[in-house]
């Protein structure tokens, strides 16, 4: 598949169609995928990847590739295409500027959790089917593609492609997903229960402001947040209040604009 | 800078304990002069005011308003998508509750428009494009090609009857007959010129003919005329867009479709119209007998929850309806009329009486009860089953003509010219009033005003009365030079701005536009982006988008967020 | 006194301009009696109320937050009330899901005929609120004394 997605990139930039490519590539380590733009044929064979590793939802880097001049090719997973067509009707990009190819995905394979399960100088990785098999210093480790996944791929809403201009490989189908079960046990929990719920879980918040950053619903030119003006401005949180402000109002902003793509829960 | 704390309605009209409600006056006196100290100067803006008026739609409603607004002094367009104004009114034979004729008291009025110099009709016209707002429309209008130099015909009518294409469908006569390919829809036309049908007429579709540029002794036949776009500024426009008969293929039991001598309310005024294609003399469509027996359905299609039809009362039939049995009774008095009705709704002055002289002066049968089902026999007779709720009877009635009161729908070209105009409408697709009560005229479009059926069904007095009462609030804007705008509205910070849209989509003014801009990034470097920006003219102040725009661009004169919050932090102070 | 230990809840009362104050207004000249802790603050239209403002106004130690607008279809905007509705809907049902008690917040349709209704209303909904007891859920400890 990386193959493929070179050999096509390095034709179009070639024929002229695109200007640059947004990808990605290896961070410090090799499950720390980036973001990344090459601008040369030469670029794309030094660095650039694509593997199980390639959590990153690539369209919301669109919004500043495409102020550049020319035009940019952007990769798209099923679930990017989501955010991609809600960035279009948000006009935060020009849609004549990007070149978008679909790629197919089997669900991410999460660092933290090879982690968890002891793995230890990973150096790359391999995806066969339902199997994976991770390189590292110490040896190739196999695992089960479904025990190592990202935690919002194992609710995966779809592999259909909503958006592109061609497409490499199959598309899939619009998955009958689980991701409101936990929605519902919620639901069925006191108001009690509820809110003891959502204080352990964002008592972790640190305000690291991740989530923001790779939000694609989260691309306003100045957030709210950061506005001295709009009355919640706020930097770190200083207390239980404000975890739940930041976190109740972020939500309320993307309401009707979340594709369900997932990265803050990445992040 | 003021603001207002309510004492008086909020605390000591209200409160009995002296101590809670001094404690209470004390928190609002607090909260208000937390907001006054955020208080901007606030500076009405203005808007210069174009003397023109735009009325859409040439039937009764439009001619009226059109005739108001000129003679307070005011240049006045009309467009009607027609060759000719005049609109329904034209076909309707006599009106009630005085039956006089239509033409009689229509046909003057449109000859008063044509002779009006502040008036300008735009007829075989349709309004393609509106920009801009109260004072200041840019409406884009496109007079479709007649093929025909206005200028030239003299409307002698020599090439409609020269044209060999005869069997053109006549929709004046609601297709009851025939006319050429090249007409002139009927003799008081207005502007009386000839038209050619680009669907029937054989030189436009296949190049061959030519006969009726033979015999215009005007010149006028122009068989390379285009479509001609007009561009034209007004300061207010008036939607008088109007009505049709729905559509009764939906309702099968009526028989509408089986049968010719199953007719519509308003086929039957050209079926009685002396300029009509029997000449006046009420005949069967499908024999050309005298009938006998008549049978009139009310309520098809009105007051219908069922879903074929509209739930709306549509108002115009029952009166409608005695008229016609009133004058069938009259004129031939040996036919059985009957009227199935659900109630007869007769308000309105002298309209009771009108019924009541229908049916006791004039004989008419009315029965209270539904017709189950309308079925032609072989032998041309029409069967009509229905039940008499009074009499609690199955009823089978041989007709040799049936009459359906089809319910009335607004015209179909209206609902994207609300989109033009950002005017609302309701579910039904009339345009809704700024207020029912208090406003009915208006839309909540500053700048766009109602006239006729658009607004909901009417009669013909209600009509022009609502005619005029829209022509008399255009004069009102127009007779200004500026307008004051509201200064409590909605600006956005540019800088902030993402360009999403969300504002725009909640607008219901559609006072934001968007635009790109360049700024100057921290960089040195320039970017172009695109920011909202709200007219002041258009906007009302509700702050729907400041709540909608995710980045807090969006704020309120008046009402700011910071204000806001101040107020609810001095409330909840301790 | 007995009131003085009486716990007394706080409620910010969000108020259309062209109904719902109108009403606060006429069941002011009707001496139509509601609680005193009731406050108003006046938006041109419901639709003028940003959630910040009732996560503010939470903040800040309100136990209860009411939102009074035109009748559906009788908006002065037309449409704001409607986008009132879907807005408060959504975030009441946000904090619900958070665990702050849904009796907590409303929104209501108030005319400038029905100060008869405001009262009632405010009445009802005070008593509902006190009920609960104080809001500590959302409330920021630092604007505590």
């Amino acid at each position: 598949m990386q193959g493929m997605m070179i050999a096509r990139a390095k034709e179009l930039l070639q024929d002229g169609t695109v200007n640059r490519v947004l990808g990605w590539q290896a961070g410090e380590f090799a499950y720390d995928i980036t973001p990344a733009v090459f601008e040369t044929a030469e670029e794309l064979d030094a660095g650039f990847v694509y593997n199980a590793f390639c959590g990153n939802n690539l369209s919301k880097y669109l919004i500043k590739e495409t102020k550049k001049d020319g035009k940019v090719l952007v990769f798209l997973k099923p679930c990017d295409t989501y955010s991609f067509n809600q960035l279009l009707t948000e006009h935060r990009f020009d849609r004549e500027k990007v070149y978008a190819i679909g790629i197919p995905c089997e669900g991410k394979t999460s660092g933290e959790m090879l982690k968890a399960k002891g793995v230890s100088g990973i150096t790359g990785i391999d995806e066969d089917g339902d199997s994976i098999t991770v390189h590292t210093v110490y040896g190739d480790q196999g695992f089960n593609r479904s025990d190592v996944l990202e935690e919002r791929c194992l609710t995966c809403k779809s592999k259909k492609h909503v958006a592109y201009d061609e497409l490499i490989g199959e598309d899939g189908e619009v998955l009958d997903s689980h991701r409101f079960d936990m929605v519902a046990k919620l639901e069925a929990m006191t108001p009690d229960e509820r809110f003891a719920f959502w204080r352990s879980q964002l008592s972790k918040c640190i305000r690291c402001n991740a989530c923001r950053n790779v939000c694609p619903a989260c691309s306003c030119e100045k957030c709210v947040f950061d506005n001295p003006e709009s009355g919640i401005a706020q930097k770190a949180a200083a207390d239980s209040f404000e975890e739940n402000m930041f976190q109740i109002i972020r939500a309320f902003h993307v309401a009707g604009r979340c594709t369900d793509c997932g990265e803050c829960s990445r992040a | 800078m003021l603001e207002v704390a309510n004492i008086r309605e909020q605390c000591s009209w209200i409160h009995k304990d002296k101590a809670t409600a001094t404690e209470k006056a004390i928190i609002l006196g607090r909260a208000a002069i937390a907001k006054v100290q955020l208080n901007a100067p606030l500076t009405a803006g203005e808007s210069p005011v174009v003397k023109r008026a735009l009325v859409i739609g040439g039937g009764i409603a439009g001619i009226q308003t059109a005739l108001d607004i000129a003679e307070a002094g005011f240049d006045v367009d009309i467009v009607e998508k027609q060759p000719t104004i005049g609109g329904k009114m034209a076909q309707i034979d006599k009106t009630f509750p005085t039956l006089d004729c239509a033409a009689c008291i229509l046909t003057p009025k449109m000859v008063e428009c044509s002779q009006n110099e502040k008036v300008h009709i735009y007829a075989y016209s349709e309004v393609e494009e509106v920009k801009g707002f109260v004072g200041n429309f840019t409406v884009k209008i496109k007079k479709k090609a007649r093929y025909v130099d206005e200028n030239k015909c003299t409307g002698c009518g020599d090439c409609t009857t020269k044209c060999p294409m005869k069997n053109v469908p006549n929709e004046f006569n609601l297709g009851l007959d025939t006319r050429r390919a090249v007409y002139i829809p009927f003799a008081q036309a207005v502007p009386k010129v000839a038209t050619i049908d680009p669907n029937y007429c054989n030189m436009l579709k296949n190049g061959k003919c030519g006969l009726c540029a033979k015999v215009c002794g005007a010149g006028a036949i122009d068989y390379k005329q285009k479509d001609q776009y007009i561009e034209e500024q007004y300061g207010a426009i008036v939607v008088a867009t109007g009505y049709n008969p729905i559509k009764l293929d939906k309702f099968e039991e009526f028989g509408y479709s089986l049968s010719k001598d199953v007719v519509t309310s308003l086929e039957l005024e050209r079926l009685m119209n002396a300029a009509g294609p029997t000449g006046g003399t009420l005949l069967r469509p499908s024999d050309g007998k005298h009938p006998h027996t008549i049978v009139f359905v009310q309520c098809v299609g009105s007051r219908d929850t069922s879903g074929c039809g509209k739930p709306y009362c549509s108002k115009i039939c029952c009166m409608y309806t005695a008229k016609h049995a009133m004058l069938i009774r009259e004129k031939y008095p040996d036919t059985e009329v009957y009227v199935f009705y659900i109630d007869v709704r007769t308000p309105g002055k002298n309209f009771d009486e009108f019924y009541r002289r229908a049916v006791e002066q004039y004989g008419v049968h009315y029965i209270k009860g539904m017709v189950g089902k309308v079925a032609p026999r072989a032998n041309g007779k029409i069967m009509v089953q229905a039940s008499d709720l009074l009499m609690d009877e199955q009823l089978h009635i041989e007709a040799d003509l049936v009459v359906l009161a089809a319910a009335i729908e607004p015209d179909k070209s209206a609902r994207p010219l609300a989109t033009m105009l950002t005017a609302s409408m309701d579910t039904n697709d009339f345009f809704t009033e700024a207020h029912p009560k208090l406003r009915p005229v208006e839309s909540p479009t500053a700048g766009i005003f109602l006239s006729g059926v658009c607004q909901g069904p009417k009669d013909i007095p209600e009509t022009v009365s609502q005619a005029s009462a829209a022509a008399a609030k255009v004069i009102g804007l127009l007779v200004k030079d500026k307008l004051t705008t509201n200064p409590c509205v909605a600006h956005c910070n540019e800088l902030m701005c993402n360009g999403c849209s969300s504002c725009e989509r909640v607008c219901p003014y559609g006072a934001i536009t968007y635009s790109d801009k360049e700024f100057r990034m921290p960089d040195r470097t320039t970017q172009l982006r695109r920011v909202a920006s709200v007219n002041p003219a258009v906007c009302q102040g509700c702050g729907a988008c400041t709540v909608a725009c995710p980045s807090g661009a969006m704020d309120l004169n008046g009402f700011s967020n910071s204000q806001i919050m101040a107020e609810v932090d001095a409330i909840c102070q301790k | 006194m007995p009131e003085v230990n009486a716990y007394k809840p706080k409620i910010v009362a969000f108020c259309c301009n062209w109904c719902s104050y109108a009403g606060a207004d006429l069941a002011g000249t009707n001496r139509l009696n509601y609680p005193a802790d009731v406050k108003i603050i006046r938006v041109p239209c419901s639709c003028r109320v940003n959630p910040m403002f009732i996560l503010r106004a939470f903040q800040r130690g309100a136990d209860g937050v009411i939102l009074c607008g035109c009748h559906p279809g009788d908006c002065h905007y037309t449409t704001g009330n409607y986008y009132a509705r879907r807005r408060m809907t959504l975030l009441f049902s946000m904090l619900d899901y958070l665990g702050i008690e849904k009796e907590r917040t409303r929104v209501e349709w108030v005319s400038a005929a029905e100060g008869a209704k405001f009262a009632a209303t405010m009445n009802e909904f005070v008593s509902t609120v006190a009920a609960l007891g104080e809001n500590k859920r959302l409330e920021d400890l630092r604007c505590k004394e």
